[in-house]
């Protein structure tokens, strides 16, 4: 056990899945780097915010492979490989750019198994890296875990700490289902303790990070240390919450939602991603009709508006959700007035 | 050229077979008893046969919507891939499906693709497995002219050159991307574009199985070497619609009459081999009629199976959820 980076916690997951089983193979653009530059060096990079640093010095070519900037083509590539044998690990840089292979992950990779009648198995884990809060601007800084929630045929997770994202891509890298894998890209530099050991976390088991009666906060990936903050804040004003990181949204963790909610009669959710069609929308719909009795106030949602990113740090604040959003949503569901039918 | 007396048999009788199967499906899809859409590889046939006489199982292919003819050049079961397109649950995927995305991976056919482009991209991944896992095999990705345009296609020519990869690929040209010819819609050639991807080119004639079988040989040859990636370049014509129900209204009359009459890769094979004296008419003979047989009872056997049942809705989304 010691103290390591989200990005430290990263790089162990796939250096000991790589060295445990040698069908585990990395691609992207600059996962090494540097290879065609005019220096030498092969791992200049290491990924573009160094999160497979190493990884080529270890493993070399065969199991660490740059690619063109060509996204349609390596991510396809990958996924034919994890069809035939291999247990790729591709990293797509920013989530963004599935804009320009999104046909390969959505119309191949997701449904050879259910198209194929159950005969294929597709072990790929895509990497990349999301989210606002670095002025990344519009086209660098989306959450867009609901598209790929939204296809039937992909796993989806979004770690929320080192310690989760190690346990969860070692999960992602053993499973058998191509899997979606979204790194928060603040998160990079935040640290915990975390075992030297490989573990797994299993998918679609939600983590509690904190129980109370009054208010049950559902926030995926960073916006669960957001959530935790304002539980703390709300602590020392007597409101007690309950904070839910599901870890996965697909598969989502039905059951420990609807408890929760069962428990408290109050839920606040917490999503960084583009408002319509997102998790807090699915998740709304799910409570309203699994455990619409429980609900002592509507359904607050702290969520960004429906505009692109923006690039100044003034908007980009106003864009996303933080701790003193989250906290005015919960303080509106408690002082929520209920009117009896007449 | 030595083929041997298996090899020319068993490529008559894949051929007869893609023929009949693809013959009896355009007067059994009039009937409005086979559901969704189905594209006809009629007139084709000596291009899949004749690169696949040259791979084993062990070789990956992936198809076009195009596919029921690569399925049986690479060995897929006549039977399974007719329900299939019944849509009943002996078919090969179960009926979940159908024509457009049929696959056998046992048969290493990676699928018809309902994406125009879908497949080349899979195949550089295919050929990476079997380059990293050392096993001897290598990939094909057939894809038609339409195909060609696509950015995926041209990527993967560039990632298999930079990757030096074990894949083929088989531009099946027929002339026509759905209703839009070629000389339209693609612009320079095909040589060029591979030329500028520094990636070897061969073209041949697609109604002659012996200069398909042979060209292909040599390019699929090359890719097991370790000599990276190449470029094959079929010259077709299809002799039905870009999906059953087209009316060709875009083709010229007297175009597939022609085709028919000149370019039957069928009569070509027949010719030359009897001619030749490498087989005779009669051994020709009985393999159609065993053809029409296997096609027969595929049908019969296809309409009398089973639906899918309710449960298999849910079923084979994943491995484990």
């Amino acid at each position: 056990m010691s103290k390591k980076s989200f990005r430290q916690a990263i790089n162990e997951a796939m250096r000991l899945e790589m060295r445990r089983d040698p069908r585990v193979i990395i691609m992207g653009e600059d996962v090494a780097g540097g290879q065609g530059g005019t220096s030498g060096v092969v791992d200049a990079w290491g990924g573009v915010l160094g999160v497979t640093k190493g990884l080529y010095t270890e493993f070399g070519p065969e199991r660490v492979l740059d690619t063109p900037i060509t996204e349609a083509s390596y991510i396809g590539a990958a996924a034919g490989a994890a069809a035939t044998g291999l247990r790729p690990v591709a990293e797509l840089m920013f989530v963004d750019f599935v804009g320009s292979c999104l046909d390969q992950i959505m119309n191949q990779t997701a449904k050879f198994r259910y198209m194929f009648g159950g005969k294929a198995r597709t072990p790929l884990v895509i990497r990349a890296m999301f989210g606002a809060g670095f002025n990344a601007a519009a086209q660098h800084s989306q959450a867009l875990y609901p598209l790929f929630t939204h296809i039937p045929g992909l796993k989806v997770v979004i770690p929320s700490s080192p310690y989760e994202a190690k346990g969860l891509l070692i999960e992602a890298i053993r499973d058998d289902d191509p899997v979606i894998f979204l790194e928060h890209k603040v998160m990079y530099d935040d640290e915990e303790e975390v075992p030297d050991e490989a573990y797994t976390i299993p998918f679609g088991e939600a983590n509690l990070t904190r129980e109370g009666d009054d208010v049950t906060i559902v926030a995926f990936g960073r916006m669960v240390k957001l959530a935790n903050e304002a539980a703390d804040k709300l602590e020392r004003q007597g409101i007690s919450c309950t904070v839910i990181d599901p870890r996965t949204t697909s598969p989502l963790d039905r059951d420990t939602i609807l408890d929760c909610v069962a428990d408290t009669g109050r839920l606040v959710i917490v999503d960084e991603s583009s408002p319509r069609c997102n998790m807090a929308a699915d998740i709304s719909a799910l409570v309203a009709e699994e455990a619409f009795d429980a609900l002592k106030a509507p359904i607050r949602r702290v969520i960004p508006p429906h505009t692109p990113v923006p690039f100044a740090s003034v908007l980009e604040a106003l864009y996303l959700p933080d701790a003193a959003k989250i906290e005015a949503a919960v303080k509106a569901v408690m002082n929520h007035k209920v009117t009896e039918a007449a | 050229m030595q083929i041997a007396r298996e090899t020319l048999l068993r490529s008559y009788r894949a051929m007869r077979t893609i023929r009949d199967f693809e013959e009896r499906l355009h007067v059994e899809f009039a009937t409005g008893e086979i559901p969704g859409f189905v594209h006809l590889y009629c007139g084709e046939e000596a291009s899949g046969v004749g690169v696949c006489a040259n791979l084993t199982d062990n070789d990956t292919i992936s198809s076009t919507h195009r596919g029921h003819g690569h399925c049986i050049a690479k060995g897929v079961e006549v039977s399974g891939m007719m329900a299939e397109i019944y849509g009943k649950s002996t078919g090969v995927c179960r009926g979940k499906g159908g024509s457009m995305h049929i696959a056998d991976f046992s048969r290493g056919m990676l699928g018809a693709n309902g994406i125009v482009g879908g497949g080349p991209p899979l195949m550089c991944g295919a050929a990476l497995s079997h380059k990293t896992l050392k096993d001897g095999g290598i990939a094909v990705a057939f894809y038609g002219d339409g195909a060609s345009n696509e950015g995926t296609t041209l990527e993967s020519l560039n990632l298999a050159t930079v990757w030096k990869l074990p894949v083929v690929f088989v531009v099946e040209d027929n002339g026509y991307g759905e209703a839009t010819g070629s000389s339209f819609a693609v612009a320079g050639t095909q040589k060029d574009r591979a030329a500028g991807f520094g990636m070897p080119y061969l073209e041949c004639d697609g109604s002659d199985f012996f200069a398909v079988y042979q060209t292909a040989g040599e390019a699929i040859a090359h890719a097991r070497a370790g000599n990276g990636p190449i470029m094959l370049h079929v010259h077709l014509q299809r002799w039905y619609g870009h999906f059953e129900g087209d009316a060709m209204t875009y083709r010229a009359a007297g175009e597939v009459a022609e085709a028919k009459r000149d370019h039957d890769c069928l009569d070509l094979f027949r010719k030359k081999v009897t001619e030749a004296g490498l087989l005779e008419h009669a051994e020709l003979d009985a393999i159609d009629e065993a053809v029409r047989d296997e096609i027969e009872s595929s049908v019969v056997a296809a309409k009398a199976a089973p639906l899918p049942e309710p449960a298999d809705l849910l079923a084979d989304v994943y491995v484990r959820y």
